[in-house]
């Protein structure tokens, strides 16, 4: 037999105004297994909770319903107060009199009808409610950061300052990301390399990173404060303890292979780094293009590496290890505007290229030393038009979603050209021009200053006469056909989500939108979260940023998981799904539907009919479980069940509200 | 619909009778419109009651079945729009089961206006207020639930077929993308 006791508030007159307060506690006096009812002022004030707390222990009280204001507002007032007393935090209910009865309805009479209605449901309730118990999750004291971008090095930085260890892992040979491959950032105009490349340095010296380049994360499994992420470590084919670096193998090397990081401009050998400032500071050997391990014939690194490096056997490597944060720094890459834009040539004229590509261009360590020279012939062009919104905005070709940077490089590339080609002609194609941000606009106005001609309209066609270029588009201002003879043309083209992106974030249960960017916890108040805690986002996986701005989320990151790692343990939520052992039958149905990947089966001992029997029977995994419930409804057997909302409670509550 | 015509236990309202109905709601959106509802001081029938379930995922047809056989007239079900749960599937989930369940329900005489799921957001408090207008009046049209009376004849809405059937949800529910 439960002793319940009920507490009432007038909430001034917010509740007792329209609701009969006495009249329902005089009702709640009545029910069954209520020993105790009060009505009170303010009960959610300190004198109001001091009240309830001396009732619970004079009356040995040992479940509470509180008709108040919204759960929503003070339960967990409510479970604060009962820890400090000895009844359960968790065998408490509050019945909403305030925000769904007394401020919807006006007739006091039905409105105290509802709200003895509600008592009655939340007695019914709580008489059935089990007590709870937080456990402790451990935390394990060390951050993950997935991508060694701006986004990454500034978390992991940030986190490391903080006193913590973090990993990095990188997909390619070298931190840097995007932004190690621009010319210059705006608005500011500074060298890119120059303010990105001593970030890298530091990331690499610092006593508290790890950097694994080359790597990719392979497996997942766990929860907040103990992920244990295995991580797949490339062969490399060379020895970091002996390597230092000299670069003679890159002279020597015989294959050539298309350069990626200058944008498939250049050629590169088969060992190589990325680029010269590289951190690690270290050439890797592709093992697709190297003569040695892909015929058996050359090992001319070999022979000509000093140290001896060089070690043709070597294999991909697993790590394992447990970290107490991940963070999602995996950045974006620019959507292959060939297959969608035909009209632009799809790929077909060589001086047609992304914007990327042009920042390699006027780069002064670039394929062409920072000179402008088109590619194909290697001439100066003396008339560039510059496309924006290729493949941004555009819902029928690319995406529908603005990709936020284009407005402003694409006046930076126009800034640039006039720059290093004083008797040049710049057109830029615009939709909108769109510049929010610190010294943006001036930096734009800037560029119409240069001599920079923007035209408002899209090009429709591209096609060649001769060397030229042919842009065919219209001016919407004066409603006119425009044509103009190009000699290179730079597509500003959208951001998209990294490669890989969808079965990573699979991984580790993160969100995705229809564009695969990364989703927020909140859009506006949990914007570096992810809805699976413990997973944070920083820079450009979340959606379209620039580079101050994705260097403000690494930071904000990187705040959510020192206070993380600051916690030596976390209190659950105890409100979880649970199994009956003795009725499931694990078939593994709540597996499948459960969107955490918190349930798992596993094989039990059991002693049925006095026989030892092992059968598998579902698990489910506290400190993955949010408590969701849709694994309960999904089990054939019932064998699941609800803690904090049981079946038996939600069948009692409906029983009380059927009974007026 | 010819319900309310054929309905003979519809024609024998008892006097001052008010039709009951339980709605559930997911705590993080329809909870919280109605909360909202509350806070801007909209004004909706006291007909409805409502039931406090973590997530519409959470939502077990055997719960309509007790509230219908203990005396109540009607079900709604309330969730967060599709796309948008915050336990990031359990919509979808409901919106499956519900769509069968509200069929297996129709197919036993059930007039369909009597079980209805709705998707309402946190800040959609209006929408909350007007579904529960709309529900009580619907439900107030239809008389008691009399689980002893005769079934009236209704024609059963058109079954939809293959892809479509999960598609089929109750009314304005058509979402931009089935993920789940």
């Amino acid at each position: 037999m439960s002793r319940i006791g009920v507490f009432l508030c007038y909430c001034g007159s917010n509740i007792a105004g329209t609701v009969d307060v006495e009249a329902v506690a005089e009702m709640a006096r009545s029910l069954p297994e209520v020993v105790y009812v009060e009505t009170n002022k303010y009960t959610c004030s300190d004198p109001g909770q001091e009240g309830v707390k001396n009732a619970i222990i004079e009356k040995g009280i040992d479940r509470v319903v509180v008709g108040a204001c919204s759960p929503r507002m003070h339960e967990p007032t409510w479970r604060k107060l009962l820890a400090d007393t000895p009844v359960n935090p968790y065998m408490l209910e509050v019945a909403n009199l305030r925000e769904q009865c007394s401020w919807v309805h006006k007739d006091r009479e039905v409105a105290t009808a509802k709200a003895i209605d509600l008592v009655k449901m939340a007695v019914a309730k709580v008489a059935r409610l089990q007590p709870l118990h937080s456990i402790e999750i451990p935390v394990h004291k060390k951050a993950l950061v997935i991508g060694g971008g701006i986004a990454g090095m500034q978390t992991a930085l940030d986190i490391a300052d903080a006193g913590f260890q973090v990993t990095i892992v990188e997909r390619e040979t070298s931190l840097g990301g995007k932004m190690v491959m621009l010319d210059k950032t705006f608005p500011t105009m500074d060298c890119s390399a120059c303010i990105c490349t001593p970030k890298m340095s530091e990331v690499g010296n610092h006593p508290n990173i790890t950097v694994k380049s080359y790597s990719e994360v392979e497996n997942v499994s766990g929860y907040i404060g103990n992920f244990e992420v295995t991580i797949r470590e490339k062969a490399k084919f060379i020895d970091y303890n002996l390597c230092t670096g000299c670069g003679a193998c890159e002279t020597k090397c015989p294959a050539k292979v298309t350069n990626a990081f200058e944008q498939g401009m250049s050629q590169r050998t088969a060992i190589y780094k990325m680029f010269p400032q590289a951190v690690p500071a270290k050439p890797v050997i592709d093992a697709e293009h190297c003569l040695k391990l892909t015929t058996g014939k050359c090992g001319v690194c070999s022979k000509v590496c000093p140290t001896g490096a060089i070690n043709y056997e070597d294999e991909d490597k697993l790590t394992t290890e447990t970290y107490g944060a991940v963070v999602f720094a995996t950045g974006y890459k620019l959507i292959d505007w060939k297959p969608l834009y035909p009209e632009y040539g799809g790929g077909k004229y060589e001086d047609v290229i992304t914007g990327l590509q042009f920042e390699r261009l006027v780069n002064a360590s670039g394929p062409t030393e920072g000179h402008v020279l088109r590619p194909s012939d290697r001439t100066e062009p003396k008339s560039v038009v510059i496309i924006k919104c290729v493949g941004s905005r555009d819902p029928n070709k690319g995406k529908a979603y603005c990709s936020r940077a284009c407005c402003m490089y694409s006046a930076k590339h126009a800034h640039q050209y006039l720059d290093k080609v004083p008797d040049g002609k710049c057109y830029v194609f615009y939709m909108d021009v769109r510049t929010p941000g610190k010294g943006y606009d001036e930096f734009y106005m800037n560029t119409l200053h240069d001599g920079a001609q923007y035209i408002r309209g899209r090009v429709s066609k591209i096609y060649k006469e001769g060397d030229k270029l042919i842009c065919k588009g219209e001016d919407t201002l004066t409603s006119s056909q425009v044509t103009v003879s190009a000699d290179m043309v730079v597509l500003e083209t959208a951001m998209v989500p990294a490669d890989g992106i969808d079965e990573l974030a699979a991984k580790f249960t993160v969100g995705r939108d229809a564009d695969s960017w990364l989703v927020e916890a909140h859009a506006k108040l949990r914007p570096v979260e992810t809805n699976t805690a413990g997973i944070y986002l920083a820079g450009t996986c979340q959606g379209p940023k620039d580079i101050p701005d994705s260097v403000c989320q690494a930071g904000a990151a990187a705040s959510k998981v020192i206070g993380l790692l600051n916690k030596d343990a976390l209190q659950s939520n105890p409100q979880i799904s649970r199994v009956n052992e003795t009725l499931c039958q694990g078939d593994g149905a709540c597996v499948n539907i459960c969107p955490y990947g918190a349930i798992s089966i596993v094989e039990k001992q059991f002693r049925e009919n006095s026989r030892k029997v092992v059968r598998p029977v579902a698990q489910v995994n506290p400190g993955l479980c949010q408590g969701c419930g849709a694994c309960t409804v999904t089990c054939r057997a019932g064998a699941m069940d609800l803690l904090g909302y049981t079946n038996e409670s939600i069948m009692r509550e409906v029983d009380a509200l059927c009974q007026w | 619909m010819s319900v309310v015509e054929t309905n003979e236990a519809a024609a024998q309202v008892p006097e001052n009778w008010e039709p009951k109905i339980i709605a559930f709601c997911c705590h993080w959106c329809t909870y919280t419109g109605a909360d909202l509802a509350g806070l801007n001081r909209m004004n909706y029938p006291a007909n409805v009651r409502v039931l406090r379930i973590p997530c519409s995922g959470r939502m077990n047809p055997q719960y309509v079945i007790e509230a219908l056989n203990k005396g109540c007239d009607g079900v709604l079900v309330c969730g967060c729009h599709p796309g948008d749960c915050h336990y990031v599937t359990g919509n979808y989930f409901a919106r499956r089961r519900m769509m069968i369940f509200k069929r297996l329900l129709e197919y036993e005489g059930l007039e369909p206006d009597r079980f209805q799921v709705r998707w309402i957001s946190g800040a959609e408090a209006g929408k909350f207020r007007d579904t529960v207008m709309s529900v009580v009046e619907q439900v107030r049209a239809l008389g008691p639930l009399n689980l002893t009376r005769e079934i009236p004849y209704f024609e059963l809405p058109a079954v939809p077929d293959g892809e479509e059937a999960f598609d089929a949800v109750p009314e304005e529910v058509v979402p931009e993308e089935v993920s789940a």
